[in-house]
């Protein structure tokens, strides 16, 4: 299809949806309504279950099985996006030389955050049920805090204080975790992923039943799969090259 | 204006689409695609807001628990959709390097005349 038939195809298409989008968003209940009744019904469930944050309490309590599917779809796209970036045959690893020369500045800001970010990360997973943060975003920020390694020294550096292969079981334990905390709320409570742990006193840190046990194995599943798709980009983009270059 | 943050969403979701059809580079297609995403994050976000001082839906000693916040429905969906959205873009992007490591271009124009 030439880019002119390509473009008018999308005006058209593209014109329709504006008008569609239009027209259903002018039926909608009004921007800031106080009318909601979603939230009507998750925030006494959530306060029920002693879950102080009740978006923590949706993903890995109400709506535990849907967050279920999430992070098989993250483990299959590492999975898929390790297989994708493995040295083909006609490339080679090796090892470069480390060519980094970083500021000292920059150096100074990487080592200094390295830690706080890390501690930051380990606080968002372990209070995700009680304060803003989880699983998702905890793993995230621990993971990007492992690679400030990278911006403040040097690949090397990263590759050495980072065994792959440990964050490789971390990922396949964080997302086998999950599914066996949901047999065993299948066994106790008769539903899959249903909470079985005691809720605790609302707002501590012991609360939330399983919200808080499956917001850590997210973390971990998160951290181990984020690593893995980090360092197999850095090993395509740094240590692998192609024979005849 | 009422419907602002709901024509704000449209507008990315279409902006990222016309970026996908005028492109000519995969990596430029993939960010167009997480342009049109954000578009359904402001779509949620907006659905679930609440005007009037409405706090967020996380409770504490000084917060006690009430229904005067905006929707954790649609806030976790959009948690949900931003995780998705990210590993999608890795592995998109695992597929763009694949593509130019097999036919040497990331040009979708030209993938399309060396199909046959």
């Amino acid at each position: 299809m030439s880019r002119l038939a390509r473009l008018l195809v999308f005006a058209f298409g593209g014109g329709v949806m504006a008008v569609a989008f239009v027209l259903a968003v002018l039926d909608l209940p009004h921007f800031g309504t106080h009318e909601h009744l979603y939230r009507d019904l998750a925030v006494p469930a959530a306060v029920q279950h002693g879950t102080a944050n009740v978006v923590s309490a949706v993903n890995f309590d109400q709506r535990a099985v849907d967050t279920f599917g999430e992070e098989s779809i993250l483990i299959a796209s590492v999975v898929g996006a390790a297989a994708l970036l493995r040295p083909s045959s006609e490339e080679t690893e090796q090892r470069v030389p480390d060519l980094g020369r970083t500021l000292e500045g920059t150096r100074l800001i990487g080592y200094v955050l390295l830690p706080v970010t890390l501690v930051l990360g380990v606080d968002l997973v372990l209070h995700g049920g009680t304060t803003p943060g989880g699983g998702f975003q905890g793993g995230v920020i621990l993971a990007t805090g492992i690679h400030l390694l990278y911006v403040a020294g040097s690949y090397p550096a990263l590759d050495r204080l980072r065994p792959v292969t440990m964050f490789e079981i971390a990922d396949s334990v964080g997302a086998a975790a999950f599914a066996v905390i949901g047999l065993i709320g299948l066994a106790s409570t008769g539903a899959f992923l249903g909470d079985f742990l005691p809720y605790g006193d609302f707002g501590q840190i012991l609360s939330t039943g399983t919200v808080q046990v499956l917001s850590g194995v997210v973390g971990v599943e998160v951290v181990g799969g984020m690593v893995v798709l980090l360092s197999s980009f850095f090993e395509q983009e740094i240590t692998v090259r192609a024979e005849d270059s | 204006m009422a419907i602002y943050a709901y024509l704000v969403a449209g507008y990315l979701i279409l902006a990222g689409s016309y970026g996908i059809v005028r492109s000519r580079h995969l990596v430029h297609a993939i960010v167009c695609l997480s342009v049109a995403q954000a578009g359904t994050y402001v779509l949620l976000l907006a659905v679930g807001y609440q005007r009037g001082g409405a706090s967020a839906p996380v409770f504490g000693s000084t917060t006690k628990p009430n229904k005067d916040v905006v929707d954790p429905v649609v806030q976790a969906m959009t948690l949900t959709d931003i995780v998705v959205s990210a590993t999608v873009t890795a592995l998109l992007l695992a597929l763009a390097i694949q593509i130019n490591r097999r036919h040497g271009t990331v040009d979708p124009d030209e993938l399309a005349a060396l199909k046959g």
